[in-house]
């Protein structure tokens, strides 16, 4: 979230769109609850479906499913031709003015520099024009038809109600009664919150449609705003923590990220990702990497890593392919290409795509390793259950080892939360039997295979060898010292220019500001940097007193980063520094103290005044959001609809011609993938994958108390689809797909109509995912036996939310 | 037993109740509807504090799961779809239970001394003891709110957790409601609270917004903030007058004293039966009994921490032992 839970209590508008707060967030959903009856908010749902969020909303629309980029390119055309834009933050604050190099175009729905054969794009042309001075030349007139405004009218002017409707299914009249809603925010004194989740980021373009939000919000100047912001509500209690702390294939933590194969040259590797301002005077904080980066090697490798040794950068693994995503490597393991598998907190055969190659994939190990509380199905994925789990048990060779492990309340430690919130917590029960925490589990592995090398030699010792482990207990690192470690401490006295100590050697460190590159300090997460103070534990704090009344409570947990609720909150203030609006002052400028104060830790230079005319967005080498993402984006630096790769509509409406742009062309898809899609022809119906409040993924369903409130399969279809199949709500249907089938209980709703889509009629299939054959539930099937194996474009998340399949009366 | 002095009416019984307390306030639980999201955690969490765990069952082809109350399932959520006539579609979700009338129907049925009970702070409680399972309290109750257990042939339904109220604390529904959809205080204040929310309704265009509390039944301790007050039917069969079967009243003037004898005689028979054939069911399948003497510590920690309530209708006996907390 750039904003937090709380904060949506302050928003005049919230539009929930590509997830289902009250079903997926029935606690956090209390804060919109709050708007609506305590700031007389109002509440619309975007969705396929009328959810559980639609049924306490005051206004709604049902979208066909993976088509909201349409809605929202076409809102921002409209909030453009009818000047309903928050003009003096978009002119200061966004990238409107600057001007784009000649080479970028878009035709034909493909932007400039496309490669077929690979699938991608050269980016060279999607670049900001530069001016004599090294810097970006900008028109403060927004006329110049080459600067991000001019050209992002005219690659929105294509998105009319009418195309949009077509598109998306939704009557005109809807759409423009929702975005004349949308665009009464564009004023000062008024803000809208987008609230979203996996149904927006579950799609072979879902990394666009979230940019595209962004976008949205740029125009009505509602980021950095109480109550505004693009907020996405996380899944999984920790998973905002998993990507903190670089647990993806190209990330190292704190959002650094790994080196190519390529990049073997440490000066090299360091240049690229240290920006300097291309905007004269801004910020600019990622010309701090090597900061970051040093500490972090010093963290891993102590002593080991030196200048000499480049801090270690050898070590480090260079990727040989862009990601080693999910999708890659389950491919990879299809093949053969892989041994052994270790599972941890995971349960791939229900929760990846196309489940028929996951069973091929494991089935193909030599070995697979399963840390988890429960019995999932991924470790029983060789035990034939009927046909919940066809399989022949004597043609598997893989040998499965479970490790159980605790639950969350069964350990102390930190959880992320989606506002970005470090929460602390304390063991509630010791774990049963043998469970083990996982981090005694890896302590364990890693000791032994160090033993292993150190006993039997090996090739490449030195990462394992000499990385620090300077535990109480070797084999059991407790929470408090990781997290200890992660915030970081001075290896050496730290002085300033006049050569006081400031920090002496050994002491934590309190903020990201005193990391240096000179090895001097050692962090293991520099966003984390002030969790684990010299005063202590700030995760563990518990004091929620709000003393400007906007719900910031800073005494609460600790945000990264550096304890901020909202980022990007000097753009709170206008350019001198003044709030937007009275009832939005949040961040402001002190003439008399000469510094930014308020409810929040500023997201910004303390003491740099509004004359010295530094801009909110300080990542950004220009200081200011990003409309055009020049280089941030591999598939568009406007986020353009493309249909989804299994779509009931045989074209993109807005490209009918061209066959290459029907799907998202800079997506990446497997040969024998690209064959199991399914046609219209065979698989009319629209599908899409989601979860249910009374369960959690495939945990709950293990849980009596959860399997009583829903403890059966089913699928949603409308009533109008179950006519057309002789179904009635209780029938039991079947559900095909290109690749597999479930058999589940149709629940028959009002709530799923069909939608005209040019010359044919789209029903949507609602499909629960919370059964398997583990588990007290009922026992049912893995919907993704349905899924198609393709993901996001720019992140590779399986396009869960937009499939197609067939229903027919089981 | 310090509730005891709470009592305000005792079914089949004649005898005055204690006097002496004056500072009882009326208690009330307001339903908001119009936010609630169905998510079912009020279910869940009575399930939990009330010890019960009812049957996985099986999906109907509706959300509402599990689809009826019974001895298991104090509450449930029902779901229904209306459509107006002008395509409008709205998603109805109602928290049933016991409504906790001020005129309770199912304690003017009972024949059974002592087995319904109703306190001064407005609370209709059974206790589980007296009950002798004939089931007029489910034709007494204008809400067909009881269910007769299987097992033990004894009639259940929400307390209202009278046991955490009497300590001070709000029903276990109230306590974990995300939305904050369900409230408590006093009947007064949740009066309050449900105009200034009736209030926000209409200025939003529900016009017919309202409380209900129906008079019919002399008011209820379980209120509702409804859209469409004008058509409590439409939330899953709310009645919109309801009323004691006039049955129940027959009952009461006429045929009680006979029908007493014969319920007397009746349970007498069963007393005689219970002496000589023993109980009806293999004592291992009663796990409040059977289960005790491994869980001694926390039946007798549930027990005495009841007795220094002094919570005597919480009867401990009548909690299932067996399942883990």
């Amino acid at each position: 979230m750039t904003n937090h839970w709380v904060d949506i209590r302050n928003a005049n508008l919230i539009i929930v769109m590509g997830g289902n707060a009250a079903e997926a967030h029935p606690v956090g959903f209390r804060w919109v609850t709050e708007a609506i009856e305590h700031n007389n908010a109002e509440l619309i749902t975007i969705d396929p479906r009328f959810t559980r969020t639609s049924a306490v909303a005051q206004d709604r629309a049902f979208i066909r499913t993976g088509t909201d980029i349409a809605f929202l390119g076409g809102l921002i055309s409209y909030l453009i031709e009818t000047d309903q834009i928050q003009r003096e933050y978009v002119l200061h604050y966004t990238d409107a003015a600057l001007i784009v190099r000649d080479g970028y175009g878009f035709e034909d729905g493909l932007f400039s520099g496309y490669d077929e054969a690979t699938r991608s794009y050269d980016k060279q042309s999607w670049m900001y024009e530069m001016g004599d001075d090294g810097f970006v030349r900008r028109d403060e007139s927004l006329e110049d038809p080459r600067c991000v405004y001019q050209l992002l009218r005219a690659h929105y002017a294509r998105y009319t109600p009418e195309t949009v409707s077509s598109i998306t299914g939704i009557p005109v009249e809807t759409i423009q009664r929702i975005w004349r809603k949308i665009a009464a925010t564009a004023v000062p004194d008024r803000t809208m919150t987008f609230c979203y989740a996996l149904g927006w980021t579950q799609h072979s373009i879902g990394s666009q449609i979230v940019r595209v939000a962004a976008m949205v919000q740029l125009l009505l100047g509602n980021m950095g705003m109480p109550g505004g912001g693009v907020n996405a509500l996380r899944g999984h209690s920790n998973i905002q923590g998993l990507t903190d702390l670089g647990l993806l294939s190209q990330l190292l933590p704190g959002y650094l990220t790994l080196a190519n194969a390529k990049e073997q040259d440490y000066a090299a590797y360091i240049d690229k990702r240290t920006k300097q301002p291309t905007v004269e005077g801004q910020v600019s904080y990622w010309k701090n990497y090597e900061k970051f980066h040093v500490s972090l090697m010093k963290s891993w490798f102590g002593s080991a890593a030196t200048e000499r040794n480049q801090w270690c950068f050898d070590w480090l693994p260079k990727l040989e392919r862009p990601l080693y995503d999910v999708l890659d490597t389950f491919e990879r393991m299809s093949k053969g290409e892989l041994n052994g598998y270790f599972c941890q907190g995971f349960n791939p055969l229900a929760s990846f795509p196309d489940r028929a190659k996951i069973t091929r994939a494991l089935s193909s190990l030599k070995y697979l390793v399963v840390m988890d509380p429960l019995n999932t199905e991924t470790s029983e994925f060789w035990k034939h259950y009927g046909e919940y789990n066809d399989v022949d048990s004597s043609a598997i060779d893989t040998e499965v080892f479970r490790l159980p492990t605790c639950c969350f309340a069964e350990d102390e430690g930190s959880i992320v939360n989606s506002a970005r919130w470090l929460q602390w917590h304390w063991a509630a029960a010791p774990p049963p039997g043998d469970a083990r925490p996982d981090i005694r589990i890896m302590a364990e592995l890693f000791l032994r295979l160090k033993r292993l090398y150190q006993e039997e030699g090996g090739v490449f010792p030195e990462p394992i060898l000499n990385l620090t482990w300077d535990y109480d207990i070797a084999d059991e690192p407790r929470p408090s010292e990781l997290a200890r470690e992660y915030n970081g401490r001075a290896l050496e006295d730290l002085v300033d220019d006049e050569g006081n100590i400031t920090r002496r050697a050994g002491e934590q460190l309190s903020g990201f500001g005193e990391l240096t590159a000179d090895g001097r300090t050692a962090a293991g997460c520099w966003i984390f940097t002030g969790c684990w103070t010299e005063d202590g534990n700030q995760m563990a704090r518990r004091d929620n007193s709000d003393p400007y009344g906007t719900g910031n409570t800073l005494g609460w947990a600790w945000a990264w980063p550096a304890n901020r609720r909202i980022l990007y909150n000097r753009a709170s203030a206008d350019v001198q520094g003044r709030p937007w609006g009275a009832n939005k002052a949040f961040i402001w400028w002190d003439s008399e103290q000469g510094q930014w104060t308020g409810a929040d830790v500023p997201d910004f230079p303390t003491t740099s005044p509004p004359s010295q005319g530094q801009m909110p967005f300080i990542m950004q080498p220009e200081g200011v959001g990003h409309l055009f993402a020049g280089q941030s984006m591999v598939d568009g630096p406007f986020p353009e609809h493309y249909e989804p790769f299994e779509s009931p509509v045989p074209q993109n409406l807005l490209h009918p011609g061209n066959s290459r742009a029907r799907a998202n062309p800079a997506a990446r898809i497997f040969d024998d993938d690209r064959e199991a899609l399914g046609k219209p022809e065979d698989f009319p119906h629209a599908a899409t994958t989601y979860r249910l409040t009374e369960h959690f993924h495939f945990w709950t369903k293990h849980a009596r108390l959860n399997a009583v409130v829903q403890p059966e399969q089913f699928v949603e279809i409308g009533e109008a689809l179950a006519e057309e199949i002789g179904v009635a709500a209780g029938d039991w249907v079947k559900v095909s797909s290109n690749r597999g089938f479930i058999r589940a209980v149709a629940v028959v709703t009002k709530r799923l109509r069909p939608m005209q889509i040019g010359d044919r009629q789209v029903h949507h299939v609602g499909i629960p995912l919370h059964w398997g054959f583990t588990g007290v539930a009922k026992k049912g099937y893995l919907v993704n036996a349905l899924t198609p194996f393709v993901g996001d474009a720019n992140t590779q998340t399986p396009e869960y939310k937009s499939f197609t399949v067939r229903v027919e009366k089981a | 037993m310090n509730n005891s002095q709470n009592i305000i009416a005792r079914s089949a019984t004649t005898t005055t109740p204690p006097q002496v307390r004056s500072h009882v306030e009326e208690v009330a639980k307001l339903i908001d509807v119009s936010k609630c999201i169905g998510c079912k955690a009020c279910q869940v969490a009575c399930m939990e504090w009330n010890d019960l765990r009812d049957d996985v069952g099986e999906c109907h082809g509706t959300y509402d799961n599990p689809t009826d109350l019974t001895a298991n399932s104090w509450t449930v959520m029902r779901f229904s779809e209306h459509e107006s006539d002008d395509g409008n579609l709205e998603w109805l979700i109602r928290k049933d239970g016991c409504m906790h009338c001020a005129e309770p129907g199912c304690l003017a049925a009972c024949p059974a001394p002592g087995a319904i009970v109703q306190y001064a702070n407005g609370i209709v409680d059974f206790d589980s003891e007296h009950c002798i399972g004939c089931g007029y309290c489910i034709t007494g109750c204008p809400f067909d709110i009881p269910r007769i257990s299987p097992k033990d042939q004894k009639s259940y339904k929400c307390t209202l957790c009278s046991d955490r109220v009497n300590a001070g604390m709000e029903p276990a529904c109230v306590k974990t409601c995300p939305t904050n959809c369900i409230e408590f205080g006093t009947k007064e204040d949740m009066l309050a609270r449900a105009e200034k929310r009736v209030g926000d309704l209409q200025a939003r265009g529900f016009r017919d917004a309202g409380i209900y509390d129906p008079a019919g039944v002399g008011g209820t301790h379980v209120m509702y903030v409804l859209h469409h007050a004008n058509d409590p039917n439409r939330y899953s069969g709310l009645p919109k007058d309801p009323r004691i079967s006039p049955l129940v009243g027959a009952w009461k003037g006429v045929t009680k004293p006979i029908m007493s004898a014969i319920i007397g005689i009746t349970a007498f028979a069963g007393v005689i039966h219970y002496m000589t054939k023993g109980p009806k069911e293999e004592p291992e399948d009663d796990p409040g009994h059977d289960d005790a003497p491994a869980h001694t510590l926390g039946y007798d920690a549930t027990r005495r921490d009841a007795g220094a309530r002094g919570e005597g209708e919480d009867s401990a006996g009548d909690r299932p032992k067996g399942e883990e907390r």
